[in-house]
């Protein structure tokens, strides 16, 4: 059995290399915090246009104290979470066929190259029009956002299957579906998981957006609120909540990435022998 | 004889049988033709004009026979290779497999395709399968049972030499070993023959060697017959039981040698004057038309 100990991974994850960015990300923060503590401090600088770290941690508490912002939280999840599936299905969906379809994707390319340089949020006041001040529209703006990086994806993804393996499959007779259900599918999803990656982060900003301009509903629309109501403490206080909410969604997918393809090294999972 | 029931109207028996003389060794399975090729010729359509890769070829691989298809890079040989595996069509010509035409009314024949088995230059091993998943894939294809599955990844593992690597992930094993799994996938489903392209062609010396002499283990063990393409000429003799020498511009058949060596061969036999002596005219007539 001396072959088995030649095709053990040698590398060990935990090195020093990897652990560094644990120590000095939380010194950063700390330092920053503090530069922001001491010129709140220093400048005597006006609480509605920089409230201290302090003011914010304390309004942060109470926005976690409060029912109804929970409520808004719970909003914003919702239009991001339904918007950002909507996406993945139709971007999945028509990429898989634009990465297949030859015609296809001439033909649809010179649309998807124009939408893409569209700054897409100036459609938001449209769709508000046409969908209403509810969840709908939020939902809309969030799915279109997170449509377009999941598209390229897919279609990169579906493009960039091997060669050999499409060889291998072609081999052994393989039916298109097979093809696609072994291959395609497993080959892209690298692709895939990184356009959701970008979408679940577009997603949340498309909601939010879609909040500051209508309705009375969601995270966005209590931020301008707060901004209106020139309690600026409480507006860094939804700026956090959104942040923490981002990285959740944004880590979430991550761990999607290690269930789904543990195979590929952007999982970063090194497996122990 | 195979020839009689082709299609194509150009092949005359002559022509076709000028490259077969018996080995000393014929094998009593040696009657029936595996692979027979009748005026298979290639042009491949670029963006320069069309390209004569492969003038056409007649070659009736026996039943159980290891051939091996020699020849300079550029000669033809991979193309000749993927079109009896039926990867490329070609542009004209027959090919039968087991005494059935690979094409039919444009399309690829399920059953002939079934006898087929193919190992590429890489070992083109799924990243996303572990190996056994990797080397039963054709039987998942082919709706098997995932016991008998695991059941046939083990003695497919044992048989190549890579027992205990049924859960790993294909970037944890060494080229070779990647490529003994690849050999197992394409004996998974027991076809008949063999087809492999330069399928060490990636690896060092050393491991070349032990790996030639595990293929033909194999091929003992497994009674297969096996179409090998290579470029390397100890190689081509060491593991032929007849080489079949390709000249290019456009690639042809330009000698068939008969390798007549006694079976199991150990890597010593490459030492011997006779050996030698292949290998030498071999070379001189590779220089003489690359
Ligand atoms: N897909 C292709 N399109 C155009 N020309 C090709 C293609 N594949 C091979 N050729 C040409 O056909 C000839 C034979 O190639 P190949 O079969 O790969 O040779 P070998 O495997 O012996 O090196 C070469 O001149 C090569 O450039
Ligand atoms: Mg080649």
């Amino acid at each position: 059995m001396t072959l088995v100990d030649t095709a053990r991974p040698t590398a060990k994850r935990f090195d020093r290399r990897s652990l560094l960015p644990w120590i000095t990300t939380p010194l950063l923060v700390a330092l920053l915090i503090w530069l922001w503590q001491a010129y709140v401090r220093g400048s005597h600088i006006s609480a509605f246009i920089l409230p201290s770290p302090e003011a914010v941690w304390s309004a942060w508490l109470d926005l976690l104290a409060s029912p109804r912002a929970w409520e808004h939280a719970a909003t914003t999840v919702y239009e991001t979470v339904i918007g950002f599936a909507w996406g993945l299905v139709i971007g999945v969906g028509l990429g898989v066929l634009i990465g297949r379809i030859a015609w296809l994707e001439k033909t649809l390319n010179p649309f998807i190259v124009a939408i893409q340089v569209v700054p897409k949020v100036a459609f938001v006041p449209l769709f508000v029009v046409w969908f209403g001040f509810g969840v709908t529209s939020k939902v809309i703006v969030s799915a279109v956002l997170a449509f377009f990086p999941i598209l390229t994806n897919t279609v990169l993804g579906v493009k960039s299957v091997d060669i050999g393996h499409r060889d291998v499959m072609t081999s052994l007779n393989a039916s298109r579906f097979a093809v696609f259900r072994r291959l395609e599918l497993p080959s892209s999803l690298p692709y895939i998981i990184t356009g959701m990656e970008v979408g679940i982060v577009l997603a949340l900003i498309g909601a939010i957006v879609g909040e500051y301009l209508g309705g009375n509903s969601g995270l966005g629309y209590l931020l301008i609120a707060r901004m209106n109501a020139f309690e600026t403490d409480g507006l860094f206080a939804v700026m956090l909540q959104m942040t923490i909410l981002g990285f959740i969604f944004y880590f979430g997918i991550g761990l999607l990435r290690r269930l789904l393809i543990p195979w590929h090294s952007s999982a970063g999972l090194e497996r122990e022998p | 004889m195979a020839v009689a029931c082709l299609k194509s109207t150009d092949i005359s028996v002559a022509r076709f049988s000028e490259h077969q003389t018996l080995p000393p060794a014929a094998r009593e399975a040696s009657t029936a033709t595996a692979i027979a090729l009748a005026g298979v010729e290639k042009w491949y359509e670029t963006n320069d004009g069309p390209v004569h890769a492969l003038a056409p070829v007649d070659i009736a691989v026996r039943s159980g026979e290891m051939m091996v298809l020699l020849g300079p890079s550029g000669c033809g040989k991979t193309t000749l290779l993927r079109m009896i595996g039926g990867l490329i069509r070609p542009s004209s010509g027959a090919i039968e497999i087991a005494g059935r035409p690979l094409w039919q009314n444009g399309a690829r024949q399920g059953e002939a395709v079934a006898d087929l088995g193919m190992v590429f230059q890489d070992a083109n091993l799924f990243p996303w399968l572990t190996i056994e998943d990797n080397i039963t894939l054709p039987l998942a294809l082919r709706k098997a049972p995932r016991p008998a599955r695991r059941a046939k990844a083990r003695d497919l593992m044992q048989l190549v030499g890579i027992a205990g690597f049924e859960k790993r992930w294909p970037r944890e094993l060494s080229g070779g070993m990647r490529q003994r799994a690849a050999i197992a996938r394409a004996l998974s489903y027991d076809p008949d023959i063999l087809l492999l392209d330069e399928p060490f062609g990636a690896l060092d010396a050393m491991t070349r060697d032990a790996m030639n002499l595990e293929l033909q283990r194999i091929w003992g063990e497994t009674g297969k017959t096996i179409l090998l393409v290579t470029h390397s000429i100890n190689e081509a003799v060491f593991l032929a039981d007849r080489v079949v020498l390709l000249s290019p511009r456009p690639g042809r058949i330009d000698t068939v040698i008969d390798v007549g060596f006694a079976r199991p061969r150990s890597l010593e036999v490459q030492a011997t004057p006779e050996f030698q002596q292949i290998v030498v005219a071999l070379r001189r007539r590779l220089t003489e038309i690359a």
